[in-house]
Parts: structure tokens; sequence; C-alpha cells
């Protein structure tokens, strides 16, 4: 036999195990009602699939596993769901969760089980697999889910596979029981295990040696095979996994790890007979033993219980005799808790449930103060310092417990069990460990919750900041101008604020056009905003309709608000002009001084033409200007990045050298033209073709932006102008009858072959375009208008910031007075309205006067509340 | 030289002494130099016991500000949401008696709450957005909000901005994933397991 080692302390209580083997393994018969808690195991609950009222097989998953750490549920009998409700949980809070409740109907009635012979050729992941599907957890009381266990880290090793049949706990005898039954079972669910584990080199089984007829029947089928059967003298608690591992490798789990970081794998007994059913015969976990025992019951046996079976349901059936027995309790008497209620069910951690009498358990007897006679620490297996501990838990001192490692307490009973002061240690462990953990998720959060706020304290003093910066170089630019302007004016040279920004025209044209729609595009989106309106009326008023009090009248402005936008978008539309897109062919004599100035089109078209006209020496001098504006500015920049010693400053130095260049030859040239054109005499064909490139230039633009219709459009219209030209050129030719009429022709036929296709191309496009009439376009016809939509639209907007503004920066007195106000001239007009329904008799005339009744008593109300405020 | 001081023991102890308080003199202001802690580590510390809620009942702009005027001296206990555990976690700090919760500044709530918002009354006007000091609400303008409730510290400040009243303060659900065990009476002092150890109780406690 292989060297077995000792944990340091451990207990001996009466073992109690005698009472529950006298007979053999039970069953029970089955309840009417079962109750599947979703949540049996550690991790997320599990997810129902099933809905009320359907009707389901043993074995059918009525819950799957929802994420990794989780474990399916099964229905373990036929029936009826009837419900998906909150029971009370076999939990030591006597908390309630949601569980499924199932209607048995005795007949028991199996889904299909999907057996496997030849199980050990299956893939290890199709194996781990199949355990998922049973929902199969820890089985010996924690309810680990055991697919998580049976897939390691890749980087962690298994070398060691440990079953666990110690069973130390007082009373309990499940396993032993489910070792002299099935222990066939057993070693071919280890070697299963072991198989998914990759043969690791030792398998051994780990039994009390309390369990004599257990050991017999394990030794006898592990028989032959690589399983080491290994009993070790009885202690408490050798059975709790660290202390398990340590008893049979002598190795310890670090503090806070798991097993498989030293390389081993420990599964209960139960768990390997439920894994190996499951693989082998497709059978979900839908059953387990239980012991059932106590001097309050009339048998005391072990039973093979369907899970969801209500505990009341096993004690009627073992005699319980309520008067006598001093509490409920689930699982072994050191470990356990104790139930208020029996109507919970037997779930897979349900290893026993123990009924005992006064004179079995009597009641503990009174706290006494801690005598420091150290037997706690004797007996503490995780060789903790108990005594310290309760001091430090009594003192709420968690700093201190930290430091005492209370989380490797693994919560035993043992040092309360030798307590001669009678103190409840464990549970002043289990209490301040339950405080910790809430501190340690509270601290996470404010964490987190310091580095938000932090980060959004950061990110507006940013926005702040750059606010600022830009508020600054705004004021930095307009004095600089201003500068310019004086000193310009001091030197004689003619002061030329618009021509200043000359150079922009043509990107203001370009952008100015882009903004344009078609026409089309315009009454679509005036056509969709009545519809909007129309539609959010409609809503409104059927929410007023069902609403009430405040909100009713909430509603009703909001109500009123929604015509008036109504109206103003029909207005819009009945008055919609369609405003012509084609700015490229705007006539040089487009009166330029009726323009709208609030059209922006119009605008950039007046300063296209100032431009055009412009003389050359006046458009160096512009050009000198807006060159000395960006002087300035480069200047600014260069000193900037010098301050703040940036790696820019040699690139910013040649821009400035390069634009004092620039001004130098631009001054030079003026100086060159001034002489010989002293008055503004322009040169025409320079002009026509400065006026040429920029219009290109700005066409260029414009198309960069365009949609591929509108492009085509452009084109066309364009098309057809230079048609127009060419047919009177021609005409002009043919008059005079000179010799280039053929090629005239020839080019107009050219033209018209263009146009033709571009039409075509624009029908594929678009079928409705305007110009597919036959008429082509003329200068005169697509003259600028003046775009009252946009004029309307800008002005409401302007209306409303200003209200918005003007509210924000009221008294609160000015306020209510403002509110009186309004309330009165909707007073008279309800006046109004309602003297006329009286005139015509209108069915709703109990309707407005209400209406005027609750606005008389708003309007008197909100003058009281001025009356207050003003005293 | 040396002869005179040895007749003059007085002396020379004087002259020792002042010699080694200019020694240690230089290396204590030269580590105090040297190193020199950057930032202040007791504000540090208190803003980390402060629970971050970030709610101002305090009356000050935030948790590190609080923390700030602590080092200051200002009173411990102006802190609601952090209650007297974070008072006594203070005090422990700063090794002073710990003062109970200055009612003041407000009463510990006995649950923790998150925002809620009715989302279908929510009209988008984003002001909860800006008030909210922990970024913990979704939305954009004209469109419907929400709180993201993992980061939402219960604050309270999203409240009163809402022009139509559409947020509710909603207490955390509690249940089995932070249920905990409670801590078990204290023991009773003075228990007397021997009945004619039993003294009359005021003898018991005069004695
Ligand atoms: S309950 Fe904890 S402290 Fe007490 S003996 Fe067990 S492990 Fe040690
Ligand atoms: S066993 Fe009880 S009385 Fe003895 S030291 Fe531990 S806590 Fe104190
Ligand atoms: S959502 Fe409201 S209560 Fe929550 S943190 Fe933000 S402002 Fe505070
Ligand atoms: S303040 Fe209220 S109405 Fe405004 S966005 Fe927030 S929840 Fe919606």
């Amino acid at each position: 036999m292989r060297k077995i080692w000792s944990i340091p302390g451990g207990i001996h209580p009466e073992e109690n195990k005698s009472q529950s083997l006298q007979l053999p393994l039970g069953e029970v018969a089955l309840p009417s009602e079962l109750i599947f808690p979703l949540s049996q195991h550690i991790g997320a609950p599990a997810k129902p699939i099933v809905t009320v009222g359907e009707r389901v097989l043993a074995g059918q998953k009525i819950a799957d596993a929802k994420g990794m750490i989780s474990a399916a549920v099964h229905a373990s009998t036929s029936g009826t769901v009837t419900a998906i409700e909150d029971r009370t949980l076999p939990h030591p809070s006597g908390l309630s969760g949601p569980c499924i409740v199932l209607a048995a109907d005795g007949k028991d009635e199996f889904a299909a089980f999907e057996a496997c012979e030849d199980y050990l050729s299956l893939d290890k992941a199709v194996l781990v697999q199949k355990i998922r599907e049973a929902g199969i957890a820890g089985m010996g009381g924690a309810g680990f889910p055991t697919a998580v266990k049976l897939s390691p880290r890749a980087n962690q090793p298994i070398d060691t596979l440990i079953i666990n049949g110690t069973e130390c706990e007082p009373y309990i005898t499940a396993d032993d029981i489910l070792m002299q039954t099935q222990a066939e079972d057993i070693i071919k669910g280890t070697l299963l295990l072991a198989h998914i584990l990759s043969q690791p080199g030792r398998i051994v089984i780990g039994i009390e040696d309390n369990k004599p007829l257990a050991i017999a029947a394990i030794t006898q089928a592990a028989e032959g095979t690589p399983v080491e059967v290994v009993s070790f003298p009885t202690k408490y608690p050798s059975g709790g996994e660290k202390q398990l591992i340590q008893i049979l490798t002598g190795k310890e789990v670090p503090s806070g790890a798991l097993p498989s970081s030293i390389g081993i794998v420990l599964q209960n007994v139960g768990t390997t007979v439920a894994a190996y059913e499951a693989v082998r015969f497709g059978k979900p976990l839908i059953e387990r033993i239980t012991t059932v025992v106590g001097e309050a019951l009339a048998t005391q046996r072990n039973i093979r219980v369907r899970l969801g079976t209500p505990i009341h349901h096993v004690l009627a059936e073992h005699g319980f005799a309520e008067k006598k027995a001093m509490r409920l309790i689930v699982g072994g008497p050191m470990m356990g808790y104790a139930l208020e209620q029996d109507d919970v069910p037997v779930v897979k951690t349900t290893n026993c449930i123990l009924a005992p009498t006064k004179k079995e358990m009597p009641p503990p007897r009174p706290t006494q103060a801690c005598i420091r006679c150290g037997m706690c620490a004797e007996a503490c297996p995780a060789s903790l310092l108990p005594q310290q501990m309760y001091w430090y838990a009594a003192a709420e001192e968690y700093d201190r417990l930290e430091a005492q490692n209370i989380m490797d307490c693994i919560e035993c009973g043992a040092c309360s069990y030798v307590c001669p002061s009678n103190i409840p240690l464990v549970q002043y462990y289990r209490a301040a460990k339950g405080t910790m953990r809430q501190m340690a998720i509270d601290k996470e959060k404010s964490d987190r919750s310091r580095k938000r706020f932090e980060f959004r304290q950061e990110r507006i003093a940013k926005a702040e900041a750059e606010k600022e910066a830009k508020r600054l170089a705004r004021k930095k630019a307009a004095e600089l101008a201003k500068q310019k302007q004086e000193a310009d004016k001091a030197a004689g040279v003619q002061p030329s604020g618009h021509t200043a920004k000359a150079d922009i025209v043509a990107t203001a044209m370009a952008s100015a056009k882009a903004k344009q729609a078609t026409p089309e595009e315009q009454k679509a989106k005036l056509e969709r905003a009545v519809t909007s309106a129309e539609g959010r009326l409609e809503k409104l008023q059927q929410r007023h309709s069902d609403a009430d009090g405040d909100m009713k009248e909430r509603l009703a402005a909001q109500i009123k608000q929604a015509e008036l936008k109504l109206q103003e978008a029909k207005d819009k539309l009945a008055h919609f002009t369609p405003v012509p897109t084609a700015i490229t062919t705007v006539a040089a004599d487009a009166p330029a001084a009726t323009a709208d100035p609030n059209d922006p089109v119009a605008v950039a078209i007046a300063r296209a033409q100032a431009k055009m006209t412009m003389a050359p020496d006046e458009k160096l001098q512009a050009n000198i200007v807006s060159l000395t504006g960006r002087l300035a500015k480069a200047e600014e920049k260069l000193a900037a990045a010098k301050a703040e010693n940036s790696d820019k400053v040699d690139a910013l130095q040649t821009g400035v050298d390069k634009l004092k260049e620039k001004i130098a030859s631009a001054e030079q040239e003026l100086a060159e033209l001034t002489p010989s054109a002293p008055t503004a005499t322009p040169a025409p064909e320079q002009d026509a073709a400065a006026a040429a490139i920029e219009r290109a230039k700005a066409k260029a633009a414009a198309q960069a932006n365009l949609s591929p219709e509108d492009k085509l459009r452009d084109q066309l219209t364009s098309i057809n102008g230079r048609l127009e030209k060419a047919r009177i050129k021609l005409e002009q030719a043919q008059a005079e009858n000179t010799d280039t009429v053929a090629a005239l022709q020839l080019g107009l036929d050219k033209m018209l072959a263009k146009q033709d296709k571009l039409r075509d191309e624009l029908r594929a496009l678009n079928p409705n375009a305007p110009e597919l009439t036959d008429q082509p376009a003329t200068a005169a016809e697509v003259a600028p208008q003046p775009a009252p939509t946009v004029d309307a639209a800008t002005a409401a907007i302007e209306k409303a910031k200003a209200k918005a503004d003007a509210l924000a920066s009221m008294s609160p007195e000015d306020k209510l007075r403002d509110q009186i106000a309004s309330l009165e001239t909707r007073l008279d007009k309800a006046k109004q309205r309602l003297a006329k329904a009286e005139a015509e008799d209108d069915p709703n005339l109990d309707a407005f006067k209400a209406g005027v009744e609750k606005t008389e008593a708003k309007l008197q109300q909100t003058k009281q509340q001025l009356v207050t405020s003003n005293s | 030289m040396y002869e005179y001081l040895l007749t003059h023991p007085f002396l020379a102890a004087l002259i020792a002494l002042v010699a080694l308080a200019l020694v240690f003199g230089a290396v204590l202001g030269y580590a105090a130099v040297q190193f020199k802690v950057e930032g202040d580590p007791i504000v540090d510390q208190l803003d980390e016991l402060l629970p971050q809620t970030q709610c101002g009942q305090c009356s000050y702009p935030g948790c590190r500000p609080y923390a700030e005027a602590i080092a200051n001296g200002d009173a411990i206990n102006k802190c609601p949401p952090g209650g007297q555990a974070t008072i006594n976690a203070i005090a422990d700090l700063l090794d002073v008696e710990a003062p109970t919760l200055d009612e003041e500044h407000g009463e510990e709530a006995e649950v923790k709450t998150v925002a809620y918002i009715r989302e279908d009354e929510c009209i988008g006007c984003t002001k909860c957005i800006q008030a909210c000091p922990m970024d913990a609400i979704l939305g954009a303008a004209k469109q419907m909000h929400t709180v993201i409730a993992d980061e939402c510290t219960g604050c309270d400040l999203c409240v009163e901005p809402c022009p139509v009243d559409c947020i509710d303060m909603l207490p955390v659900a509690s249940g089995l994933s932070d249920w905990k065990w409670n801590k078990p009476p204290a023991v009773v002092e003075n228990f007397q397991l021997i009945a004619s150890d039993k003294q009359p109780e005021k003898d018991g406690a005069a004695a």
C-alpha cells in the first residue's frame, strides 16, 4: 500500500453512521409535484427552455446551462410544467429563487437516452460535452460543474486523479452505500475520467477505514485496473478537498489556488458514477442517493431519490415525527445548515437529510468568553489560529483577518466543536468572509467609479481648455485684422475688407452649391416634414385622450406646438418655389445688389462677381492682404511652437519664409502694374481667363461632392449652355458665310450627340429629372432666386434659440410673469372658442368649459405664486 | 588645544554635541530633499476609503475634494453613502475617535439604490447625462436614455434635472448572490454557568 500522509488537527466526533446502514438502499414513491431550482450548482443559474403547460418526459432537459460555469437541469419524471416561479430554495439563507415546478403525471415515461458502448474511442471534447449536457455538478456538497473541472487549462498538466470516497461527516452514508452497490460503475467512471484527463500517472480512490464493506467492494472491482484504492484512518475532516489531497499525496494546495494548479483533479464518487452513466447510457443527472437519518424518523436509511422531490415528501415516507425533532438539517451536522421550511426540494448537492431529536443533538450551550485554551488551534486542519480570528471577527477588523488568512478556512467547524466555551467560531468566520467578499466587490466598484469620474473630469476640462483656446485665437485674429486695417489706412492703401476674402470665393461658391439641394429634394423634404408633423400630432392626440391629470396638460401643450409646426410646414410647402441648381451658368450681369443678403448662394455669387470684375491690381492687393493675414497666423503658430519647443519649429519657419517671399513678389508685381495702369482699366482677356479658371475650379470642387446624378445633371446643363452658344455662333457664321460653318456644324452635331447620351444616362438614374424636357436651360431661366424656405427656417431657429436663451436667463419671477401672460392669452383664446361653441351648440361644449376653468385655475395659481415669491 | 579640552570636559562635551547635531542635521536635511514624497499620500488614502459616489452630500464637489478637506482638518463624519463603516475606517487611518454620522448631511441609506429611467417617458433632453458624474447614462439628444445599472452609484444627481421626472431611484435587488451569514450575537459577558456563582445583578456590576 502506498504511503499516506496525515493532516494537522482534525477531530473525532461520534460517527453515527450505523443507523442508516441497517436497511438496504430504498426508494421513495414519486411525489405529485417536483421543484427544480435553476441554480443547484456554483455559477450562473440555468436558463429555462420549457414553457408553462408543456409536457416533459423524465430525463428531458428543461433548463440549459448559461455560460461556461453553469449546469443544465433535467426533469426527473414525466409530467406538465405548471409554473416557472420563485420558490424557497434549499439554501442556508432561506431565500427564494427561480424554480421550474412540475406536476408529475405518475406515468414516469422516460425520454430516449442515447447510449454509447464504445465511449473510450470518442473524442475527449465530445465526452466532456456529454457530461456538460447531463447537467452534472459536484455531488459531494459544493456543486461545482463537473465538465469545467474536467477541462483544465492546457498549461496545467494533470498527473493525479483522486476519487473522493471519504465521506467524513458523521451520519452520512450515501457514498458508502453507493460504493457497496455500484463499485463496478465507480471504477468504470474513474477510468472514464482518467481517459478524459489524458491518463494521469496516478489514479487513486481514497476511502476512510470506517467503511470496510465499501473498501472491499471497490478493491475487488479495481482488480486488474490501474486504479489504486487507499484507505486511511478516520478523522474529520479528511474529506475536505485540500485535506484529502494532502493525505494521499503529501502536497498542499497553495492558498487561494485550485488543486489543478498542482496537477490534481478531485471528484466525488457520486459524481464519478453520474458521469459514467451520462456517457455510457446517456442518462442525465435526475436522481441521487441521499441519507435520511435522525431519531425523529421511524425509518432511517439511504434512498435513491429523484431530484426535485420535496423534502417533506421524503420525510413523510420515513415517518417523520415533527414534535420529536429538534430541527431539520440538510447536509451533515458539522457543515450542514438548518432548514426553516420543509417544502424545499432535494437537489444535486443534497447528500443527507438529518432530523435529530433534542436528545440526539441538544441545542448549543450558552456561549462564554474565550479562555485562550488554544484547543481550536490544535483542531484546525488548515493550521489557522481560530481564537485570533475570533477576536478580529468579533471586532470586525477585516485587515487583520486577512492577515490571518481567514480565506483559507474551510468552514469545517472543528474549532467550534472543540471549543470549551461553546463559541460558534465558524459562524463568525462565515459572516466575516461574507462581509469581506462584499467589501472586495464594493472596493472594486468604487475604484472603477473613481476612474470613470476622473476620466470624465479630465474630458470636461480638456473640452473647456479647447474652447478657451479657440476663443483666444479668434480674439487675437480679430485684433490683428483690425491692426492691419488701421495700418493699411495709415499707409493710404485702399481698404479692402471684402476683397480679403476674395480668394475663398471659389470655395464658398462650391460649398454653397453643394448645399443647395435640387428642387425635387427640397420639395420631398418639405412633404416629409408635413407628414411627420401630422403623424406626431395624431400620436399626441391619441396619448392625450388616454392620459389624465398633469400629463394631459403637458400633452395638450405639446399638441399645440405640433399643430403650429404642422401649419408652418404646410405653409412652407405651399410657398415652395424650386430653387434651381445650376449656378455655374450664372449670367455675369445678374443683379448682385438685389440678392438677398441672407441667401448664402446669392452672397457667394455676388462675391465671385465682385472678384471677376476686379482689376488685376486690386486682385494683387487682395492677394497681398490675404497673404499678410496668413503670414501673421503662421508667425503666431511659429511663436507658439517655439515657446513649446516643439519639433515643428523648422517646418513652420520655412513656411513663414516662403510666405514672406510670396508677399514680396506680389508687392513687386503690384508696383510694376500700378504705374502702367494708374486707373483701374481691366484687361479683358486676362480677366475673362481668370474668371474662367475660377469657375472651372469651383465646378471641379463642386463636382467632387456631387452625386452621380447631380454630376450628370450638371454636365447636361453645361452642355445645353454650350449648345446654345454654338448655335448662335453657327447662325452668325452662316449669316456671314464664313468658312468655319462646316466645322461649327460638326461641333454642334457632336454636342447634340453628347447631350442625348447624357440625357439617357440621367434617365437611367432618375426618370423624373426635369432636365429631360426638351427645352435647353437658358441663362435667364437658371438665374438664382432667393430661397425663402431656407430663410424662414433659419429665422425660426433663431427665434427658438432666442427664446430658450431668454428663458434660461430669466429669474423665477420673470418666468412666472411670462407664464401668466401666456396663460392669459390662452384663456382668451379658450373663451373665444367657448363662445363660438356655445353659439354653434357644439357637442364638445362641456370639454371646452372644463378647459377654460382649468386654465383659469392655473392662472390664479400662478398669480398666487408670483405674489408669494414677490413678498 | 587638545590639552585644553582635556582640562575642560564641559567644553569638550559641548563641542562634541554641536558637531553631532550638525552632522545629523545635514543628513536629515539631505534625506528630506532626496526622499521627498510626491503628492499627498494621506489624501490618496482617504480617497481610497471614501465610497466614490461623487454625490456631493458632504458639501464638497466630489469624494476627492472631501478627502482633501479631511486632510486639512475637516470633520470625518460627513459622508452619508459611506456611513459608519467609512467613518470607522477613516478614524482608524487618522487614529482618532470615530464620531457618528453627521445627520446634517443626510442619513445612511438602508438599501443601495440605482437610477432607473422610465424609458417611454424620456424626452431625450440629455440633462441627466450632464448631471451624472459617473457617465452612467447612455443616450443622445431626442433619443431615449437609459442607465447602465452596473456603473450607477445611486448618487441621485440625475433625478432633479429631469424635466419630466422620469427617473426613479430603485433599490438594488438583493438575492442569493449577495447573501451572507449573519454575525452571531455577542458573547454574554458575566455569564455564570454554575448556579452558586450567580451574584445579584448590582453586585455583579460593582465587582
Ligand atoms: S472552521 Fe476554519 S478555523 Fe475552524 S477549524 Fe475549520 S478550518 Fe480551522
Ligand atoms: S477553543 Fe474556544 S476558548 Fe479555547 S482558545 Fe479557541 S476560542 Fe478560545
Ligand atoms: S445614473 Fe444618476 S444616480 Fe446613477 S450615478 Fe449617474 S447621476 Fe448618479
Ligand atoms: S433628464 Fe429625463 S427626459 Fe431628459 S434625457 Fe434624462 S431621463 Fe430623459
